[in-house]
């Protein structure tokens, strides 16, 4: 088992550095649907009332007012469960804010398996497809409470619709507290060599650096771990890099394999550098349960990828 | 300007649409026609605006939520100087701004529109913006009276009571058509006054091919309230054709050649 040692909430500190940019930007509004204290913006709701804006269990609506706040000059961030901030007002998203290429930054928590013992329904697991769907969006996945903060900084530094996806629990913190991130950008967080590259994001980071930990001590084999916090754009070169330096690529991704970072790196490597990329992905709909027993069950963990990697390398 | 000069103008307007979308051999002329005589007024005597500065920020704001109905809003802001008629030949056709359903890279187009339901919300989100800023613009959206069926439009008009939004000011072009049928067929809205001032509306029901009335009434609003104002305007589609009025061919078929002369003929003649 993993020895987890801090661990930090990717929603709790992406809402600290929304209440914070509040404070040095006073075009950043907050557009919410009742699920405010769960996405940490109530702290900023608290401060700045004037700019929240509360629309109650009313995604669509929520949306095409954060278009129109983004039309007039503001930088609107929308915020509820990734359930319910993509698939619900899809249309929305679509016409509203990634057709006109408004300014609107997406910033849904809750995603992925990790959600938990909510089930299905609240196990966002298609959320990354979806987006990656809205040609105008850039999408960021950041691996730990760190990484969220820097996330938010990028999205409202930037001009144009992004999308961020931040998870329920506290996961381990893997960063240093002053990381930036670039937009299109990747970091390399373990090298030892170029046996294999396991190119992931979010939770899955954590895990890819712990299996690659194992596999160097126990079998010997250099494991390569890129962090993709990019999907929009894609860091295209470390991805070639790798297809180039490595016997093969690993994808770890806490989503459906459908329109993922396995889709993404395919279908580049496919034009560019045709080569073996193996997934670690979610299959099917998943169940109730804790984080670990989830992960576990459903192979989304350190001890999965080293089984793969030796699997096939 | 004056009440035969906003004549003027929407006779211009409507002709503009019919050649538009007769040119286009596509579009949909007959809520194009039906919503004129509004946008005549509004942009006629209503609304302040720059059309050599379409993104002034002080301007007030229209938002056409039934984004089919672009002729309209392409043809008034082509008659007040956003952008040379000539450019209205060009709707629908390759490399033009004037899009098949309005885009906002039109000069003059607040929104990008094309799935119903979503302009209300947005309006609202450039009220509020309004409000934060402490600017004193107005924000007019229109939509048709189908495009209610959209549950999102019940969502924005839920939220605009809460925000206490005075500068807000919706009109529903109450043609009685829409794509398929008559609208009291499709989905019976009625009462239609009732429902919205149970959502803490103000609400105004007038002819809304009645250019004095329609100007009485946007001149009568008192937009530094809290309420939010409903204008519903009891129009005809196809307005000033007599074979395209409630007529639902017309919905989204332009006029042929021979038509098109003889509606062209009908607006002139018409008082």
């Amino acid at each position: 088992m993993v020895n987890i040692m801090n661990t930090g909430s990717t929603r709790e500190y992406a809402g600290k550095k929304i209440l914070e940019l509040g404070g040095t930007n006073s075009d950043l509004c907050v557009v919410g649907a009742d699920l405010n204290k769960s996405t940490f913006t109530n702290m900023f709701a608290d401060k700045y009332p004037e700019r929240f804006f509360d629309v109650g269990i009313a995604e669509q609506n929520m949306v095409n007012i954060a278009a129109g706040l983004a039309a007039s000059g503001k930088i609107p961030i929308v915020s509820t469960f990734a359930v319910f901030g993509s698939t619900r007002p899809m249309d929305q998203l679509r016409v509203g804010v990634s057709q006109p290429n408004l300014n609107v930054k997406v910033i849904l928590t809750h995603a992925g398996l990790i959600t938990g013992e909510d089930g299905i329904s609240a196990q966002s697991l298609e959320d990354l497809s979806l987006f990656l769907s809205l040609n105008a969006f850039s999408i960021l996945v950041p691996s730990d409470a760190y990484e969220a903060q820097a996330a938010v900084e990028l999205a409202i530094n930037t001009n144009g619709p992004f999308y961020i996806r931040l998870s329920r629990p506290a996961i381990p913190i893997i960063n240093k507290s002053d990381i930036k991130l670039e937009h299109g950008g990747s970091n390399i967080m373990y090298e030892e060599g170029n046996d294999v590259s396991i190119l992931c994001y979010g939770y899955m980071v954590y895990h890819a650096i712990e299996a690659a930990k194992i596999l160097k001590e126990k079998h010997g084999i250099k494991a390569r771990v890129v962090n993709m916090y990019s999907l929009r754009p894609l860091d295209e070169s470390i991805v070639l890099k790798c297809s180039k330096d490595s016997g093969f690529i690993l994808t770890a991704e806490e989503h459906f394999k459908y329109g993922g970072l396995h889709s993404l790196v395919s279908q580049y490597l496919s034009q560019n550098n045709p080569s073996k990329v193996l997934s670690i992905s979610m299959q099917d709909y998943a169940e109730s349960g804790t984080t670990e027993e989830l992960v576990n069950k459903y192979g989304l963990n350190s001890d999965n990828i080293v089984k793969t990697v030796l699997t096939n390398i | 300007m004056e009440v035969s000069e906003l004549k003027d103008l929407s006779k211009n307007i409507r002709i503009d649409i019919l050649k538009m979308t007769s040119n286009a051999n596509s579009g949909h002329p007959g809520g194009s026609l039906s919503s004129a005589d509004i946008v005549s007024v509004l942009f006629g005597s209503v609304m302040n605006y720059e059309p050599g500065d379409p993104k002034w920020a002080d301007r007030d704001r229209f938002i056409l939520s039934k984004a089919h109905a672009c002729p309209v809003l392409y043809a008034v802001l082509a008659e007040t100087g956003f952008f040379p008629k000539s450019e209205l030949m060009t709707f629908r056709k390759l490399n033009s701004r004037l899009q098949g359903h309005a885009h906002i890279k039109t000069p003059g187009v607040e929104m990008s529109g094309g799935s119903l339901g979503q302009g209300l919300s947005f309006g609202i989100g450039v009220s509020l913006a309004a409000k934060i800023n402490d600017k004193q613009y107005k924000t007019f959206v229109l939509l048709g009276d189908g495009e209610l069926n959209e549950g999102q439009v019940w969502e924005a008009i839920m939220s605009a009571k809460k925000f206490e939004l005075g500068n807000l000011v919706a009109i529903v072009d109450k043609n009685g058509i829409q794509n398929d049928r008559f609208t009291h067929e499709a989905m019976d809205m009625s009462p239609l006054p009732d429902k919205w001032e149970s959502f803490g509306w103000d609400c105004y029901e007038v002819d809304g091919h009645n250019i004095t009335e329609l100007q009485k009434t946007f001149n009568s609003l008192d937009y530094h309230n809290q309420i939010p104002k409903v204008i519903i305007a009891d129009t005809t589609k196809g307005k000033g054709v007599s074979f395209m009025e409630n007529n639902p061919d017309f919905h989204g078929k332009a006029a042929n050649p021979e038509q098109l002369k003889q509606a062209i003929e009908e607006i002139i003649q018409s008082n």
